[in-house]
């Protein structure tokens, strides 16, 4: 057979708001294979871009994430059927409008990716997937559910997705919708016009630890922009900024949710990033189920871990970390200043005898070792308003 | 910012402000603005000596670490402490009060290699334009 080697470049995939990113001054860059926007310094920069989302509201263009829905081709259930095998929370206990944090496994319990499952109707479910691992999850969702009654499809280029997010972006949302958002609860989600447009799914979903929406709008890019400008017009009184992946990372850090190829891998199971409430072995049988029983019986070798430096240095993802005589014990998975303690955290895995509170453990920062400890995590919990009845 | 026509620049986006053999070293405009903002300044102690091209220090933003680069030998006669408590006077007043580390040049013409003002400027709009590509 003959083969053709051209030097090919690859071009990263653009947002239908990669122009407009380009206009407002964004500095680009490559994740996952998408150009996308880290920071908007004419607009303050990340570290006022992360603030924004802690104190008012923060918009992010978030349409690299991908999106696959699922629906029963004959027999009632079957969606169901394959999302259960397909992922390790419960979906069954989803209502209609209702989302989970779940993700999909490999045989062996380590991660093909964290996935937002939705409950759209009585027999469809969409899944929000990440932006780096698309095909990968479109191929892996096809492979295991060949066998089941639901056909798949892949809507990852249908939908521009926005993140309003931030203690007003429910302030924000209210001018541009008629939708009752007061009666959307966390994690839950409904249809209703926004921004002109009809039947947009809203979510009360997000990846900052803040109260917030993600919006999903047709993905032409007159619409993308029209919809964009109607979220910054409306969030201009309450001081909304334009949000990049550096401030998304930071914020999401603060709340330790995971970040696919950090937290969590192909190489790291479900016990050890320590999201064992997400995965209820108890549903059925799912993909992973089998081995993560058997894992369950034994000791955890490393554990998911917070770090606060106490010495002056910034943990940074893939350092080493270290015992106080200067053994090798583990790495730091993400690690950054956080711009709302004032302090460098970062999250680790180590033994699990290294993991208790106030543990000393040193971060191998270039040359130098750092002391850091042992902290409480999430890093950053909002208080949640009590909502009025 | 005007970039200053005394200072010598090089391609890693140092300046260099010389008088006969001492000399100010700091990080270019440009440099502050691909950074973003700077959390974190780590540089020598007085006494460390510096040779053209190796790293001597860095600046870290929330995002990133950037290694500083010596843009010529000598030896380091004192470092900006101030830049400890005040990171971000690199983004602010790159040129002047964000300098980094004061030192004594082992042979002042070999900033001769260096960048003028007007090379620079020029370097950095082929920059932008690459970026924007």
């Amino acid at each position: 057979m003959e083969s053709v080697a051209s030097p090919e470049k690859i071009i990263p995939r653009k947002t239908p708001l990669n122009a407009l990113h380009r206009r407002l001054g964004a500095k680009m860059v490559n994740f996952g294979g998408w150009d996308m926007p880290v920071e908007y310094p004419a607009n303050g920069g990340l570290v006022a871009e992360h603030k924004a989302v802690r104190s008012g509201v923060g918009v992010f263009d978030v349409s690299h994430m991908g999106d696959i829905c699922l629906h029963t081709k004959q027999r009632p259930g079957g969606a169901l059927q394959a999302v259960q095998h397909l992922t390790m929370n419960d979906a069954s206990k989803l209502a209609i409008g209702q989302a989970q944090y779940s993700a999909m496994l490999y045989p062996q319990g380590t991660f093909v990716d964290d996935v937002i499952v939705h409950r759209l109707g009585e027999d469809d479910y969409l899944l929000v997937i990440n932006a780096g691992t698309r095909e990968k999850d479109i191929n892996w969702v096809r492979t295991n559910t060949a066998s089941f009654d639901c056909v798949v499809e892949d809507l990852s280029d249908s939908f521009t997705q926005l993140a309003i997010q931030g203690p007003r972006a429910v302030d924000v949302l209210r001018k541009l919708t008629d939708v009752s958002l007061d009666s959307i609860k966390n994690y839950w989600f409904t249809h209703g016009t926004a921004c002109g447009l009809r039947n947009i799914l809203i979510a009360r979903t997000g990846y900052t630890g803040e109260d917030g929406f993600e919006i999903y709008i047709p993905s032409d890019a007159s619409t993308s922009e029209s919809v964009w400008n109607q979220v910054i017009d409306a969030g201009r009184e309450f001081g909304i900024l334009p949000c990049g992946l550096g401030a998304r990372n930071t914020l999401r850090l603060e709340a330790k949710m995971a970040l696919y190829e950090h937290e969590i891998s192909d190489t790291i199971n479900v016990w050890e990033a320590g999201l064992n409430r997400y995965c209820k072995l108890d549903k059925g049988d799912f993909v992973g189920r089998s081995e993560l029983a058997k894992l369950r019986e034994q000791s955890l070798s490393r554990t998911l871990v917070g770090l606060e430096m106490v010495e002056r240095g910034i943990a940074r993802d893939g350092y080493r970390c270290l015992s106080e005589t200067g053994e090798a014990i583990g790495y730091i998975t993400s690690g950054s200043p956080s711009p709302t303690l004032g302090k460098n955290i970062a999250l680790a895995y180590v033994p699990p005898a290294m993991s208790n509170l106030g543990t000393t453990i040193c971060v191998e920062v270039r040359s130098q070792k750092c002391k850091a400890q042992v902290v409480a995590t999430p890093f950053y919990k909002r208080i949640r308003k009590a909502i009025a009845s | 910012m005007s970039y200053p026509t005394q200072f010598r620049y090089t391609k890693d986006h140092e300046w260099i402000d010389a008088k006969g053999d001492a000399a100010t070293v700091g990080i270019t405009d440009y440099a502050q603005h691909e950074l973003g903002d700077v959390v974190f300044v780590e540089l020598p102690a007085v006494g460390t000596a510096l040779i053209t091209g190796k790293t001597f220090g860095s600046v870290e933003s929330v995002k990133a670490v950037s290694e500083i680069y010596a843009p010529a030998n000598g030896e380091v006669t004192e470092a900006n402490s101030t830049l400890q408590n005040k990171p971000e006077l690199i983004n602010t007043d790159p040129h002047v009060t964000g300098w980094l580390v004061k030192i004594k040049l082992s042979n002042p013409a070999e900033l001769n290699s260096l960048m003028d003002a007007a090379a620079y400027e020029a370097f950095i709009e082929e920059k932008k334009k690459e970026a924007s590509a």
